[in-house]
């Protein structure tokens, strides 16, 4: 339900590109001077729109970050989960999230953990959990 | 300022779109094949990670566009507020009644029945006589009051008790005492109180109030506090949180302190909910109560000043803003940011309005909104003189302009009507342009009554301390989202604090997702203690203790049961629920013309707007600003070949209003666009607070409000609307009544019974609240003193 077109990249399309991304960076961009801050506590730097919108519209336009499909999710959880059981217990799914990959943050694991672990078990049943956020996405 | 991570701001980039293109083709990435092919744990957890990030960075999005809708609305709403004062202003200047009935209207509505200085109330000979009834078993206050009092006050409110109108009285009677000796600018030291404690806006939300006393101790000699102004309106506990904070002020006068916030003002709080809830839990004595608390609140110190380092004050500052002057302006004679003026006088006032009329240069001193030469004009004056270029603050209300000229003609042009008529009846010469300038200061203050009137330049000194907001960019400019006040940046920061040899300025007056916000490189603080502002799950509080050093630890806490048992994900979704829903309300308000912008773009009549120009339309007619293209998933449902087929759209949003009564849609939009200018002008119709208004004042009213906010509405129509509620027939309105029969009234007031003497309702909730400390802060938890209890109050 695409409204823009192939990726050719035709005048509209990347016309109704340019407004989208300048929409989405004036969200961010709360003293409305064009800018985004980036940093963690302190701004160290900043994004400038008009750097932003030429990068942002090719990546739009090539479709470089796909979305992780739902199965190849599921995958990646089964390859942590070797023995098949459908689940991975908390201190399991930490240790990947934490070691593994490009770790999470304390702050990101414990957001994770506050909604996938299931506080009976102490375990995440990853597929219910990747078909909970989906749904709540949409 | 906003803290994003460089990460972040990649997946959001994408993610945000996600749903745009190729939901088709799923063809994975290098990162999947690889893992898929070679099992690399590694590599799994980076793609779960990845995944997650971007969909945190979904819900970050998300959770700005919310706060967006929050905030775009509230500001709005109070842009209302400004328009329906000048509105006022403009009748007050203008408007000569042409009958007895509508002078006496007028005179009710807008003569202020202030009482002399220092008369019958200060004795409280009045509150003496209220008789306490012995079934009363609310708490009980004696003179002068005992920490033990103010301690058993707090637990009387956590349980839900009223305190009985007598005590009310009381209390304000003390209270007003004590602040009349205050400063201007309250001078504070911690070498008395080993730490100071300051909180932001409570706005009625006494579970805050009560979560900060359990969190961080009750006041004592040693626990200084300051609380920094809007104690009161929009939560539905305001009564409460003044008796409790006037108990301590009293209990501990050398250590809890008060200031003055924008809503602390009679005329902010006819429209923000703290006038009907005083007449709603003291139907008898509540009018008492109000005209007391209208002076005590004149009596609030504008600013807090600790170790002549740290400035506490409400709002902001200016590039004007003088201390020294605001030091010594006697306070008191600011009644209301927004005041009308007294008119006891009727013929001096007829010639100032004639001279009014001219749009002299000279402007009277404080009319309803001061203007001086300096700053643009209203929109509603004519005016002969130029407006500033930027740079100076203007820091007077002066509303969003919506096409000055054309709107002012047409006020003008049907009052003048009615204005020569009287004068002619009257046998007044006709006008004459640019005659007889009586304008002068000296006059005003001849005209003065018991009370001279400020300055305009001390006006807007205060005004700017309540009203202001800081910005990022350098400069000052006037503050027309608020229309009050001005944008303040860091240059007038640093001249500020350099100006006074200072080092830190301590502010609230704006809801901060985490309850608090640095800014200007850290010199200003804004601090909100309102946690939930919005919705539940919208924000945080957070209040900030100052040590011997002054040097600034936070903390946050969200005062709510439910909220710690969500997760942000579920947080955030039900936030954007309430904001969605307010803001589809909004759609609906403006169908009308929403619908016209849409035929516009569909010059071919196909019936059908592509997404950009559904975008475009409605942001014309709403002008909010809001980021309409990310919201669109969440407003508009289906689509027809990527089109909107925008008439069943509108229809289906006025599906959700429509009520039982078979009032045309167009008027219930109407209605609800109107809805808080409708309140507040009742309120302020019902000027004795009865509860009622006769049908003649409201339709009076609403007639001039009409034409002058341009609204398209047919007398018959209101009459028509007031005869199918079901209003005796002696032709008086009873306000609830009718707001409540369009559900414009929201349950904001507590339930139960009201009347004067209190029930006591024992409520034993057990709480689990949270208090979470930021890593700037050196978070030490204390036990709670014994006098209290270990539960927490619990809100639904």
């Amino acid at each position: 339900m695409a409204d823009d077109r192939d990726r050719d990249g035709t005048e509209l399309a990347v016309a109704e590109f340019h407004r989208k991304i300048k929409e989405a960076f004036e969200v961010f961009d709360h003293e409305s001077n064009s800018t985004v801050d980036v940093e963690e506590e302190e701004p160290t730097g900043y994004i400038r729109f008009e750097k932003f919108l030429p990068v942002m519209t090719e990546v739009l336009l090539e479709r470089r970050y796909r979305p992780i499909p739902e199965d190849i999710l599921l995958r990646a959880f089964e390859v942590l989960d070797p023995a098949k059981r459908g689940f991975l217990t908390k201190d399991e799914l930490i240790k990947y999230m934490t070691e593994e990959g490009e770790p999470f943050s304390q702050e990101e694991m414990e957001e994770m953990l506050s909604a996938a672990i299931d506080p009976e078990s102490n375990s995440i049943n990853y597929k219910d959990y990747i078909t909970m956020m989906v749904i709540d996405e949409n | 300022m906003r803290i994003l991570r460089p990460r972040k701001l990649t997946e959001l980039r994408l993610h945000s779109w996600s749903g745009h293109f190729q939901a088709q083709n799923q063809t994975p990435d290098i990162l999947s094949i690889v893992m898929l092919v070679t099992q690399s744990s590694f590599k799994a957890a980076a793609l779960i990670q990845r995944w997650y990030r971007r969909y945190m960075a979904r819900l970050e999005m998300r959770r700005h566009c919310t706060w967006s809708i929050f905030q775009s609305i509230e500001y709005a709403g109070q842009q209302d507020q400004v328009k329906l004062h000048n509105f006022f202003s403009y009748l007050v200047d203008h408007f000569t009644p042409s009958s007895h009935n509508e002078k006496d209207f007028l005179t009710r509505m807008f003569t202020e029945q202030r009482s002399p200085q220092g008369s019958e109330m200060e004795n409280c000979g009045d509150c003496e006589s209220i008789e306490v009834p012995d079934s009363y078993t609310g708490p009980r206050l004696s003179f002068p009051l005992l920490p033990d009092h103010a301690t058993a006050l707090v637990e009387a409110f956590r349980q839900k008790q009223r305190l009985h109108a007598r005590y009310v009285l009381n209390l304000l009677h003390e209270a007003r005492k004590h602040l009349v000796q205050l400063p201007n600018i309250n001078r504070v030291s911690t070498c008395y109180s080993e730490e100071i404690t300051v909180c932001g806006d409570l706005h009625g939300q006494l579970d805050d109030l009560i979560f900060i006393f359990y969190k961080n101790g009750l006041p004592s000699p040693e626990r200084a506090y300051v609380f920094n102004g809007d104690f009161v309106d929009r939560g539905k506990d305001s009564v409460e949180i003044l008796m409790i904070l006037f108990a301590f002020m009293l209990v501990y006068p050398k250590e809890f302190h008060l200031n003055r916030g924008n809503h602390e003002d009679h005329m902010v709080n006819l429209r923000y909910g703290f006038t009907k809830e005083v007449m709603h839990k003291y139907k008898i004595h509540g009018k008492k109560i109000l005209k007391l608390l209208q002076d005590v609140f004149c009596w609030l110190p504008l600013a807090t000043l600790v170790d002549e380092k740290v400035l506490i004050l409400h709002g902001g500052v200016s590039d004007r803003t003088d201390l020294e002057l605001l030091a010594k302006l006697d306070r008191h004679k600011i009644v209301s940011t927004m005041r009308y003026k007294t008119r006891k006088n009727k013929k001096q006032a007829e010639e100032k309005g004639k001279a009014n009329q001219m749009g002299s240069a000279e402007r009277p001193s404080p009319w309803f909104l001061p203007q001086s030469r300096s700053l643009p004009s209203s929109p509603l004056r004519p005016s002969t003189h130029k407006a500033p270029r930027a740079g100076r603050s203007s820091s007077v209300p002066c509303g969003v302009p919506l096409d000055p000229k054309e709107l002012s003609r047409r006020v003008r042009r049907s009052v003048d009507l009615e204005l020569e008529r009287c004068r002619q009846q009257a046998g007044f010469p006709a006008i004459k342009e640019k005659e007889e300038h009586s304008t002068s200061e000296s006059d005003v203050d001849s005209d003065a009554e018991e009370q001279p009137e400020p300055t305009p330049e001390e006006w807007r000194q205060v005004v700017d301390i309540l009203w202001s907001d800081p910005m990022a960019q350098e400069g000052c400019r006037a503050n027309t989202v608020r229309g009050g006040g001005c944008y303040f940046g860091p240059n007038v920061t640093e001249r500020l604090l350099q100006k006074y040899n200072l080092q830190l300025l301590i502010r609230s007056h704006e809801c901060k997702p985490e309850g608090y916000e640095f800014c200007h490189g850290r010199k200003v603080l804004t601090i909100f203690s309102a946690s939930n502002y919005y919705e539940v799950g919208s924000n945080r509080g957070a209040y900030v203790k100052l040590g011997p050093d002054l040097t600034p630890h936070i903390m946050q806490f969200q005062a709510n049961k439910a909220t710690h048992t969500l997760t942000m994900r579920q947080r955030i979704s039900r936030v954007e629920e309430s904001a969605l829903r307010a803001l589809r309300e909004k759609l609906f308000a403006h169908s009308s013309d929403i619908l016209a912008e849409f035929k516009k773009r569909d010059k071919d009549e196909t019936g059908l707007i592509t997404l950009s120009d559904w975008a475009a339309a409605v942001e014309s007619v709403l002008h909010l600003g809001l980021p309409w293209r990310m919201l669109r998933p969440q407003l508009v449902s289906s689509l027809t070949d990527s089109k909107l087929a925008y008439k069943s759209w509108l229809e289906n949003l006025a599906k959700e209003k429509l009520s039982q009564q078979n009032i045309q849609s167009s008027l219930l939009e109407t209605l609800y666009r109107n809805r808080s200018n409708l309140e507040t002008i009742f309120r302020i119709i019902d000027s004795d607070h009865s509860g009622s208004i006769s049908l003649d004042e409201f339709r009076h009213t609403w007639k001039l409000f009409s034409s002058h906010m341009n609204i398209d509405i047919t007398d018959d129509c209101i009459c028509d609307l007031a005869r199918s509620i079901d209003f005796n027939k002696d032709g008086h309105i009873d306000i609830n009544e009718f707001l409540e029969a369009f559900r414009l009234v929201e349950q904001s007031c507590s339930g139960g019974d009201v009347s004067d003497c209190p029930q006591v309702t024992a409520s034993s909730n057990s709480v689990h609240t949270k208090a979470s400390s930021v890593p700037v802060t050196q978070g030490a938890s204390e036990a709670m003193p014994s006098s209290l209890l270990e539960c927490l109050p619990y809100s639904p």
